[in-house]
Order: C-alpha cells, then sequence, then structure tokens
C-alpha cells in the first residue's frame, strides 16, 4: 500500500491513475458529453487491452514473440458463437467451455511451438493462427468468411450485458484483474523464471529450471486470458468472423507492446489507447489537411512506429521517467 | 579409496570424422580438485557438455552420485548436485547481482510453479542469497546490474550462483579466464577453501591456478586422456611435456 502512493506521486503513477479513472468513469463521461459511440470505442481499447496484457506475459516478459495471438480472440469468440448458434444463450456455460477451449488449444500449440526458437517461433505461431483463421472461414454452418451475428451472453439475475454500460463496466472490471495478476505474475517466482530466460536461457537451464515447462505454463495462461479478450470481442459486436483473428490483428498486438513498453505492466494499456486513438484521430486530421487523405493514415503511423522502435526504445512507458524496480 | 563422485567410463563423442572425446574415462572423488588440462581444441569443452547433458555421448557412462545420468536431462543433473559455472561469462544482465543469486537459490527450492507471491521480497530467497554473495566477497555489490560489474565481479558472481543449490560438484569451465593476476590470486584462495564441501573438476588454461590448485590433473589431447596423476606426476610425465606443456615449462 505504501508502494502504491509512493508510486502515485511519479510521472507514470499520476497517468496510470488519471487513465485508469478516466476508464472506469467512461460511461458516465460519454453520457455527459453525449458521445455514446464512444463508450463503444473505450469498450475496444479495454478488450484490445486485455488481449495485449496477455501477449505481454509471454512476449514481453519471455522474449517469446507470438506471431499469432489473435487466434485465441477467435477460439474464445467461436467458441462463444457457436454455442450461441446452437440456443445455448447462458454465460454461463459459454464463458468457460470459452475459457477452456482457449486453455486447451494454448496448451497444444505452446508444446509444439515452444520446442523452436526465435524467428521460427515466430513463423510456427504464425501458421497456427493461419490454421486457426481458415478452419473459421471454412466453417460455413457458421457464416464462413461473411462470419456470423450472435446475441450477447446471459447472466440471467447477474448483470444484463445488452447494456452498454454494464458491459462496459464488466470489461473494466476484467481488464483491472488481469493487470492484477499480471502484476503479481511478473514478481512471483513463476514470472522471475519466466524472465530469466528471457535474459538467459542456458543459465536458466544450468541452475536447475526446466525452461520448456515454465514456458509451456506461461503460454497457456496467456492464451487462457487472450481467449478471455475473444469472448468479450465476440459479445461486444454481437458478431464473430474469421477477421477478428486475421494475422493483421496479431501483428497489430505486436504493435500496441511495442508501442506502449514491452515488459512493463501498463504498457499494454498505454499501447491500445495510444493505437486505438491514431487509429480514430490520424484520419480526420490527415482530411483537414487534405481531402482524401485520410484513407492513408498509415503513411504517418508507420513512420511513428519506426521513432519510437529507434529512440523510445522502452515505448510510452519510457517516456514517462525510469522505472524503480 | 573412497568412491568417487563422478566418474566416466569409455565415452565417445563423435563429430562426423572428428573424434572429440575418444574413449574418456575419469573421476572426481569427494573432497578433491581433479583439473582438466589440454591444448586449444583438445575436446575439453566437448566432454563438459557431455558431463552437464548439453550433448549425449555416442557410447560409455557417465555416474554422478551413484547413478546414471549418461540421459539425464541438464536440469535434473543440477538438482542431484552438478553445479556449474560457465566458460564465457553467462549471468543474467537485466538482473542485479542479488537476484541472479536468489534465481540460483530458487532453482533449488523446489518448484517455481508459484504465480502470486512476491518472489522479490521472498527472504527465503534473499537471506541464502545474500549469504553467498558475501561469501565470493560481493556482499557490497548486491544492488547493482550484473551488467554493470566487473568482468572479474561476474565470474566471482558465477561461482556464488553455483554454489546456490550447495552441490557436491563444482564444474568450473575456466573460472580464470580473463581475470587479473590479484583477482586470480584471491579466487585460488577462495577455491581452496571450498573443495573440503564441494569436490571440483576445473577446466583451466592458467597453469599457475592448475598447479596451485589440483589435487590430480588429466591431460587431454586429440580427446584422448593421454596422462592422469598428481601435480608433480604430470609435470615429470615426458608425453605431456612433448605434447603439451613443452612452452611453459621448457
Amino acid at each position: 500500500m505504501r508502494d502504491l502512493l509512493s508510486s502515485l506521486r511519479t510521472p507514470r503513477g499520476i497517468a496510470t491513475a488519471l487513465i485508469l479513472l478516466v476508464l472506469a468513469a467512461l460511461p458516465l463521461l460519454t453520457q455527459a458529453f453525449d458521445q455514446r459511440y464512444l463508450l463503444s470505442i473505450g469498450t475496444r481499447i479495454v478488450i484490445w487491452s486485455i488481449a495485449a496484457v496477455s501477449l505481454n506475459m509471454i512476449l514481453g516478459y519471455g522474449g517469446l514473440v507470438s506471431f499469432g495471438h489473435a487466434m485465441f480472440f477467435g477460439v474464445g469468440g467461436y467458441a462463444v458463437g457457436i454455442l450461441s448458434a446452437h440456443g445455448v444463450s447462458s454465460g454461463w456455460i459459454q464463458w468457460p467451455v470459452a475459457l477452456l477451449a482457449a486453455t486447451a488449444w494454448a496448451a497444444l500449440i505452446g508444446a509444439l511451438s515452444l520446442r523452436t526458437r526465435g524467428l521460427y517461433f515466430i513463423m510456427i505461431t504464425l501458421a497456427f493462427a493461419q490454421l486457426v483463421y481458415y478452419v473459421g472461414s471454412g466453417l460455413e454452418a457458421y457464416g464462413g468468411d461473411d462470419g456470423l451475428n450472435i446475441s450477447r451472453s446471459r447472466f440471467p439475475g447477474l448483470i444484463d450485458l445488452r447494456d452498454k454500460a454494464n458491459f462496459y463496466w464488466l470489461c473494466f472490471a476484467l481488464l483491472c484483474a488481469s493487470l492484477w495478476f499480471c502484476n503479481r505474475y511478473a514478481n512471483s517466482r513463476f514470472g522471475l523464471v519466466i524472465r530469466g530466460a528471457k535474459s538467459n536461457e542456458l543459465r536458466m537451464t544450468a541452475l536447475g529450471f526446466p525452461v520448456f515447462r515454465y514456458r509451456l505454463a506461461a503460454f497457456t495462461i496467456s492464451g487462457a486470458f487472450g481467449g478471455l479478450a475473444g469472448i468479450l470481442l465476440a459479445n461486444e459486436g454481437a458478431y464473430i468472423s474469421p477477421a477478428m483473428m486475421s494475422w493483421v490483428k496479431s501483428g497489430d498486438l505486436i504493435v500496441i507492446i511495442v508501442l506502449g513498453g514491452m515488459g512493463t505492466l501498463f504498457g499494454p494499456l498505454y499501447g491500445t489507447i495510444a493505437f486505438f486513438v491514431l487509429e480514430e484521430a490520424l484520419p480526420p486530421i490527415l482530411n483537414l489537411a487534405h481531402k482524401g487523405w485520410g484513407e492513408y493514415w498509415m503513411i504517418v503511423f508507420g513512420p511513428l512506429l519506426v521513432l519510437i522502435a529507434l529512440y523510445a526504445r522502452g515505448g510510452i512507458d519510457s517516456l514517462l521517467g525510469r522505472r524503480h524496480d | 579409496m573412497t568412491e568417487p563422485l563422478l566418474h566416466t567410463e569409455r565415452l565417445v563423442k563423435r563429430y562426423g570424422g572428428l573424434i572429440a572425446t575418444d574413449n574418456v574415462s575419469i573421476d572426481v572423488r569427494p573432497g578433491e580438485i581433479h583439473a582438466l588440462i589440454g591444448p586449444n581444441g583438445a575436446g575439453k569443452t566437448t566432454l563438459v557438455h557431455q558431463l552437464t547433458g548439453v550433448v549425449a555421448p555416442d557410447s560409455g557412462t557417465i555416474h554422478f552420485a551413484g547413478q546414471d545420468i549418461t540421459r539425464l536431462p541438464t536440469h535434473a543433473r543440477v538438482r542431484l548436485g552438478l553445479g556449474r559455472s560457465f566458460q564465457i561469462t553467462s549471468v543474467l544482465r537485466e538482473f542485479t547481482a542479488l537476484e541472479n543469486v536468489a534465481l540460483a537459490v530458487q532453482g533449488h527450492a523446489g518448484h517455481s510453479f508459484r504465480f502470486l507471491a512476491d518472489a522479490r521480497r521472498d527472504e527465503s530467497l534473499r537471506g541464502p542469497a545474500r549469504g553467498l554473495l558475501d561469501g565470493v566477497g560481493l556482499g557490497g555489490r548486491a544492488g547493482i546490474l550484473a551488467a554493470s560489474l566487473s568482468h572479474g565481479e561476474q565470474r566471482q558472481l558465477e561461482i556464488a550462483m553455483a554454489l546456490a543449490g550447495n552441490p557436491t560438484l563444482l564444474l568450473l569451465d575456466e573460472p580464470m579466464a580473463g581475470m587479473g593476476v590479484e583477482e586470480s590470486q584471491r579466487l585460488i584462495g577462495f577455491l581452496r577453501a571450498l573443495k573440503q564441501k564441494h569436490a571440483m573438476l576445473l577446466i583451466e588454461h592458467d597453469m599457475d591456478a592448475v598447479f596451485q590448485l589440483a589435487d590430480r590433473i588429466t591431460v587431454l589431447v586429440y580427446g584422448r586422456a593421454i596422462a592422469s596423476g598428481t601435480p608433480d606426476q604430470i609435470r615429470a610425465n615426458a608425453e605431456v611435456r612433448q605434447a603439451y606443456l613443452g612452452e611453459e615449462t621448457a
């Protein structure tokens, strides 16, 4: 608690506290200013932050560059969608099944992919993600390429997810839970093994750690949280489609983590906000400069990323001052 | 004679046509320092890799603490009490000296599938880690990032990490490499004090250190152990003088 208070006096602490406060009050703010469409962007930011936090557990802390993380959007989302298409609308069934599916799938993919290193790991995770993508687009019964409209999960008597503010707050609570877990995870014995293996795998083995098992566990945990984000994403749009797990989304997640700061607790949150804000704000700004330029916002966004990679290695997080841990 | 702690029986390792380890049988007894010397390319590193489980021998066996460990993975050998330091300094550069050793302690403290408790405040890890750092003379440098330590300090840190599991046998791969004379002398004194509790297999180029420390020496040339004996026997061995010590004792 004392740490929490003293960290509130640093620029990072103040910025983070402000962001979390604004996010916590977002439904009230958007209502007060009558900008309800902002709430839907806010919801997506929060859901993507959960996914980014989960990818950061292996990519940031573990140095395992998975280029297929969006497949867990797909597994989580399709589990909910398929159950919903068969008339199972209860979240009490949908969500555990979807989480279980994402966890099992992550364990399987991890067991196979983690036998490779470096570039091969990137390629094999991408390959598995593409596999899931094409399975999704081949599922004609569930809309194939076009996707499928579903209804939001029902939690009778507990919460009505059709209410946008309710749904948002649930997502926000789950984001807070993910951040809490990630904080514990990163400083636990387990997390130190994962971080140590990023720094020097051979050393960790010589210290008596079976690194593969720890990485597999980390990959599985990361996949489970990724699946959670998938469940929420399917509910947010009341829609599933293969597009939610295209390789572009996996790339976006990596970009978000690099942008926000790899291996930092709040980096994924900063990164997601920056990514969405730039995505929303750059087109109109460019359109102001010249009508029609907005379509090419990536031309500005790309070089921005290059600059971050070159001059701000630690991403946005490093701009907020030195870290103490 | 006491039962050897480590014992290899006719180890063979081939790389294509090259025999890197040629029928090597060596042993290390409790309480002794056994040095392994040989010119570059003699197969010392390959032998170390087989002992630690990085590569598997083509034939032959390795016994450690009364158990056949020939096919055991590295981490399991470490758990049995086979500690090692690396030829090329291998510490976790982004971690402080204390965190490095605390992780080494953690490696011997059962499994690490603990997700919630803060390991960075775990006195059951940090306490012993501090003791080990004091032991190698790094007590005052506990909070420094390993990357910022001097080369000699990193070597000391390596040894503190290797000692974390209280290994019965320490495999030291060129611990003096790149050290100044003074640092080497300090390390020699330190290792000598350790040998009652931890037997050592010492691979070292620094002949002064080898002859000061070793109880027995084995000379490896082209993968073969051409001689084995006390430092005096090795010094007097004509074949060794010709093959290896020539320049240094002439």
